[in-house]
Formats: C-alpha cells, sequence, structure tokens
C-alpha cells in the first residue's frame, strides 16, 4: 500500500456531490464566472450518480403560474411540516421554481404538455397543484451532463469525500478525499465549497435485511451530514426523519404521485381507502402505520380497476424511470396492476430534506453557517425540496460561492488537518485481522431500526445511544481489503455520525410532530408552547450538541382552516367516527 | 480475528459471449452508482466483484452489447 501518493490540487469553487444539486452548482457557478477553476467532485460517475441516475417520472413541487402562487406554496408546505419552517427559504425556492423548470426545459428536458403547449399539472398535495409529470425524464443526467461539458466544469468521477478542510478562521478551505479505485489521498484546496452529496439513505436498514436495498441511492450513505457536522456547521429538524410508502420488498414508490391523477389509490385489506390525500407527509405515513398495524393492513395500491390504456401508460412511467428494476420485481411476484393490487409497506428510516426536512441549516442563499460553505438538495434543510428544490439551491449555491472568490484569498493548508485525516482515512488498509466493514455496517443498521424507528421511545433511544458508542469503539478495527472497501469503512464511519445525530436529535425534541416522522411514545401531544423552534444540531467542543434556534416570523400568514388541513388525512367514516381501532388512536400522536 | 467466507448470489449477470471487455470496453463498471462490477483481467469480460446492488439498471440500459442482466436481489425475489 505504499504506492498510494497525497494529490493537492487547487480551484476556486469545489463542488461535492455530483448528482442533482450538485452538477447544477458547478454549471451555475461557471457561467456567473467563466474564468473559474470549478470542480465537480463525484464519489461515483457524474453520468449516472445520485437520487435521479436513470431518471425522474416528475415533478413534485412544481410552482407555475396560473396553477400556484408562490404565497400558496410557502402555505402549503409550512402547515405540511406542522410549522417549523423558514418560509425565507421556501419562498426564495418557490418564487425560483417556475424559472428552473423553463431553464430546464429549455436544456432539453422534457416535461408533460398538453394540446396547447402548456404544463399539464397535476393535485396531489392536499391543498394545491404542484406536480407535473416527465414521462420522459428517463435522460434529465445525459442533459445535466451536456451542460457541465458545454460549461467546461472540471470533473473528477469515483473520489469519496471525507472531510471539509477549515481555514483558521473557521471558514471553509476546501475538503480532502480519497479514490475508491487506488487509494490515493486528495487534498483539494478551495475558496468556496457547494456541498451536495445526497441524503443519509444508509441509516435505517430495510426490512428485507439487505444493505443496499434502500429507498435512496445507497452511494448517498450520510457522508456530507457527517462532514457539514465535523466542519462545526449547524444542523437542523434531524428529528423529523424520512420514512417512505414503499412497495413492500422493493425499494421505490408504488407509486401514488404518478398513478393518483389517473384514478389510482392507497387502499386497506378491505379494499377501502383511508387517507384523503396521497401526499407524502408524515401525518399520512402516521395513517400509513396505523393501517399496517391496526388489523386492517396490509395496505395496498389498487389499480385493478383502470382500463387497459390507463394502466399500460403508467406501466410506461413507472418502469422506465426512476426505478425501473420496479417491472422486474413485479414481474417475478407475478403482479399484473391489472390484476392484483400491489403490496406497500414503509421504508426504513432515513435523513433526507427533499422529503421531510432533515438537514444542514441553509439561509435563502443556501449559506450554511460555516463560512464559504454552501449546501443545496437533499441534504440542505429547505423541507419538502425534492428534484426540483435541488436545482433552484444549487443554482443559489454555485452562484454564491462563485461570488465569493472575488472576495476572499485562498486560505493557507493546516497541515495538521492533512495528516490527522490521511491517518484516519487510511488506517483500515493497514490493520490487519479486523473487522469486516460490511458486518459493522450490518450491526450499526439493525441497532438503529431496533433503538430509534418511530413510534420513539425515550430509554429505547438512550440504549441506541449507548450502543452507537460501541461501535464507535469498533471503528478502529475495521480493517479494508482494498481501497473498495476502504470506502465502505468510511462510509460507516459517517452513518454512525447520522445514527448519533438522529438520536440525540430525537430526544431533544420532548413533544410529537411531523405524525410518524417524530412520534414520541412519551410525550405524544404536539407542544407549541416549548417547541415552536427549530431543534438545531452541532458540534461544539468536540460533542453533539443540541439548542433550539427560535423561528423567523412568518412572511405568509396562515389561516385557522389552513394550519389544520394536514391534521385530518384520515377518512372518516359516515357516522362521523374515523375508521380507525380505538387502540391505535390512542396510541398516536395528536 | 479468524474470518469465514460465505457465497451469496449476485443480482448482476453478464452474457460472457456478448460481453466486449477484451476489446477494452469498460461502460457498465464506469456507470455503476456503487462501484460493484470489475473485469476480470484474465477472461476479459465484466462481472460483479460486489454484492452491494441498488437493481438501478445504468449498467444494463448502457451496455453497448446488451450483455448485461440486472436481477432483483434473491432476498427481495
Amino acid at each position: 500500500m505504499n504506492l498510494m501518493e497525497t494529490i493537492t490540487q487547487t480551484v476556486d469553487v469545489l463542488v461535492i456531490g455530483g448528482g442533482t444539486a450538485g452538477p447544477m452548482a458547478a454549471v451555475k457557478a461557471k457561467e456567473a464566472n467563466p474564468q473559474l477553476r470549478v470542480l465537480l467532485l463525484e464519489k461515483a460517475n457524474v453520468k449516472r450518480s445520485g437520487a435521479i441516475s436513470m431518471g425522474m417520472d416528475g415533478l413534485n413541487n412544481a410552482v407555475v403560474p396560473g396553477f400556484a402562487t408562490p404565497e400558496q406554496y410557502v402555505k402549503e408546505i409550512t402547515v405540511a411540516n406542522d410549522g417549523i419552517v423558514n418560509q425565507k427559504t421556501v419562498m426564495a425556492y418557490a418564487q425560483n421554481s417556475y424559472a428552473m423548470i423553463q431553464e430546464l426545459d429549455s436544456w432539453g428536458v422534457k416535461f408533460e404538455k398538453d394540446e396547447t403547449g402548456d404544463y399539464a399539472m397535476r393535485k396531489v398535495h392536499h391543498m394545491g397543484t404542484y406536480v407535473l409529470p416527465m414521462p420522459e425524464g428517463h435522460d434529465i443526467k445525459k442533459v445535466l451532463y451536456r451542460r457541465l461539458k458545454r460549461t467546461r466544469v472540471e470533473i473528477t468521477n469515483r473520489l469519496v469525500a471525507t472531510r471539509l478542510l477549515l481555514a483558521e478562521d473557521g471558514s471553509v478551505a476546501g475538503a480532502m478525499a480519497f479514490d475508491c479505485r487506488t487509494g490515493d489521498f486528495h487534498v483539494i484546496r478551495a475558496k468556496s465549497v457547494v456541498l451536495s452529496t445526497g441524503a443519509a439513505g444508509r441509516l435505517g436498514l430495510p426490512a428485507s435485511g439487505y444493505l443496499f436495498g434502500t429507498y435512496e441511492n445507497p452511494t448517498n450513505a450520510g457522508d456530507g451530514y457527517s462532514m457539514a457536522y465535523h466542519a462545526g456547521a449547524e444542523l437542523s429538524g434531524i428529528e423529523c426523519f424520512q420514512i417512505n410508502p414503499l412497495i413492500k420488498d422493493y425499494n421505490g414508490p408504488a407509486c401514488a404521485y404518478v398513478t393518483g391523477p389517473f384514478g389510482g389509490f392507497t387502499t386497506n385489506s378491505k379494499g377501502e381507502r383511508f387517507i384523503e390525500c396521497d401526499y407524502w407527509s408524515g401525518q399520512m405515513m402516521q395513517e400509513f402505520y396505523n393501517e399496517l398495524q391496526g388489523g386492517n393492513g396490509p395496505v395496498f395500491l389498487k389499480l385493478n380497476h383502470l382500463a387497459e390504456e390507463t394502466i399500460s401508460t403508467i406501466e410506461t412511467i413507472l418502469h422506465t424511470n426512476e426505478r425501473p428494476s420496479r417491472g422486474r420485481f413485479h414481474a417475478g411476484r407475478g403482479t399484473d396492476y391489472r390484476e392484483q393490487m400491489v403490496e406497500m409497506h414503509i421504508s426504513e428510516i432515513g435523513l433526507c430534506s427533499g422529503h421531510s426536512a432533515s438537514g444542514v441549516w441553509v439561509d435563502e442563499r443556501a449559506q450554511t453557517t460555516v463560512r464559504g460553505l454552501y449546501a443545496a438538495g437533499d441534504l440542505a434543510c429547505v423541507p419538502h425540496n425534492y428534484m426540483l428544490g435541488a436545482f433552484v439551491y444549487g443554482k443559489f449555491a454555485g452562484e454564491g460561492a462563485a461570488a465569493r472568490c472575488a472576495e476572499v484569498e485562498l486560505a493557507p493548508v493546516d497541515a495538521d488537518q492533512v495528516d490527522r485525516e490521511r491517518e484516519r482515512v487510511w488506517a483500515p488498509l493497514s490493520r490487519k485481522d479486523g473487522l469486516p466493514p460490511a458486518q459493522v455496517e450490518y450491526k450499526l443498521r439493525r441497532m438503529v431500526n431496533d433503538y430509534l424507528q418511530p413510534p420513539k421511545v425515550t430509554r429505547k433511544m438512550e440504549i441506541g445511544l449507548a450502543r452507537f458508542e460501541g461501535i464507535r469503539a469498533d471503528l478502529d478495527r475495521i480493517s479494508a481489503a482494498g481501497p473498495h472497501e476502504l470506502m465502505r469503512a468510511m462510509e460507516v464511519h459517517a452513518i454512525r455520525d447520522c445514527a448519533e445525530m438522529a438520536a440525540r436529535a430525537s430526544l431533544f425534541r420532548t413533544e410529537s410532530r411531523w405524525g410518524l416522522y417524530h412520534n414520541r411514545v412519551d410525550y405524544p401531544k404536539r407542544n407549541d408552547a416549548e417547541w415552536f423552534a427549530h431543534a438545531q444540531l452541532k458540534k461544539i467542543d468536540g460533542r453533539m450538541a443540541c439548542f433550539k434556534r427560535p423561528i423567523e416570523p412568518y412572511i405568509v400568514a396562515l389561516d385557522a382552516q389552513d394550519r389544520n388541513a394536514y391534521a385530518h388525512l384520515r377518512i372518516h367514516q359516515d357516522d362521523g367516527t374515523p375508521a380507525v381501532p380505538a387502540t391505535v388512536e390512542a396510541a398516536h400522536a395528536e | 480475528m479468524p474470518t469465514a467466507f460465505a457465497p451469496v448470489s449476485v443480482p448482476v449477470r453478464v452474457d460472457e459471449d456478448l460481453c466486449i471487455a477484451h476489446k477494452g470496453c469498460t461502460v457498465c463498471v464506469d456507470v455503476c452508482p456503487l462501484d460493484v462490477l470489475a473485469i476480470d483481467m484474465v477472461k476479459g469480460k465484466a462481472y460483479m466483484k460486489f454484492d452491494e446492488c441498488w437493481y438501478c439498471m445504468p449498467c444494463e440500459k448502457d451496455c453497448p452489447t446488451g450483455a448485461v442482466t440486472v436481477d432483483i436481489p434473491y432476498l427481495l425475489r
């Protein structure tokens, strides 16, 4: 292993993560100033990386004039996220949403249009209309790649970033990474850094027990959450977990967003509808969970009442986009949308602001609390931001990162930071007879399921923390047979950090909120008097500290009716009683 | 610490008659998000080296000769 080298390079803007937000940030930084050296650093290969490696079947949050206003969207997300939002960040997204759709359209991304050429918007959310299908969205990565080439962004593939470099004054000075093919250690100096490494998708263990059968692209192991934390950035809403309704055993959505507008719907085992709205919120997931646990389960997606043409259209969309192996999974089980309903289940837990709200704290210009560090996409805390939000915040981040280059000098490299990190990263390669990374990961993620999966119980989460401490000691015993296994070993470090963050943030918020996402059995009520605040998490004196951050005054007011829109997602029976067994009703949060 | 190897069936299959890795093709290896494919240098054919698959299918879609098939991993099937 003495053949491994340390390679240092200097750029102006470093973008870490080449999935969705990252390519946009890199393109926008380069467009802002073509003289800048902009490097897009990717763990896999930019051509096929991230959450949209196989494309996307639609926009979930398109704010299109004539269908919704930015104010309506801000209201919808404020209510869907139970009030805990910095409305300025959601508004900044909403105001730039339509322009981004038009720009992507001009780049060659195909959105569904009606016969007059207008965007064919569909209603899935509880209040407004925000879904824009992309039946031909499978080549979105190709479109992004062409833009990267055209703007002459530099790209490195197969580099795994592990820590950010910090200047003496605490601002960001670059990052450190290693090559998962050669083991070489890389030091990349930069004036500004954009973090866009996606969700923490390998946190919970899927019920199948297959480590890589996660909802999120498992390349997204939470590396960015861990890097931001160790750089001293504030993280927010970590306790607001991501949990999604998926096809049972298969890690893709069934998918109600696509099928809903065609007439598909979610039912219980009696074939009855039980939720009013299929938009993914914690409140909806709580009802889903109640139905699964309450004797009316399993839960199914029902399509078999639809006409043949409708079903074949749905099949074309679902089996060529986002998760195309879905069709193969159904075929293997003998499931035909025409005949059978599709059995559904809930996913493992994860951290992802694209769907819920857990992420690195950013303002409305994608700036984190560390100077020079920007964040965008699934890891940046802008609730329910989805793919289009990743593009919009990627744009903000890239433009901000480029502008900063004119204002600051390149910080000197602190040799101590480099030496320490290289020692940490290379250690598993020289360790003989250590623990295999996959075994440590399996145990860690099984513990995450056992102790952190909602409903959350205080005592269980405390035991979980003790187990995660035990695994911290195991990290120093992991060995890696080569650079590929080293990547898995270092991912276990990041996953462990995320597990501890998830436990600490969940223990900190002593109330229940966001339905199932933060259903605390010991504190079953929502408590606005004490907890109408962001729960932040930050490294202070080497330890994980939690504190409240007040919610900025709303810029879009909510009336009482709006406020309760997501509180009553269960369909009530004719006599006015909710269609749910009393025992479950008593157990779940208000 | 003593270790053992436990064989597992892997989800990605490569038809060696169709695979042109011996001519220098590395498309499937290049596009895999999890970097689990490799070229067997002796045979000159691609194969799945690590059972860490998201069954996302770029390897199958981007293969120029249709040599790659992605199955659903056995645990999920």
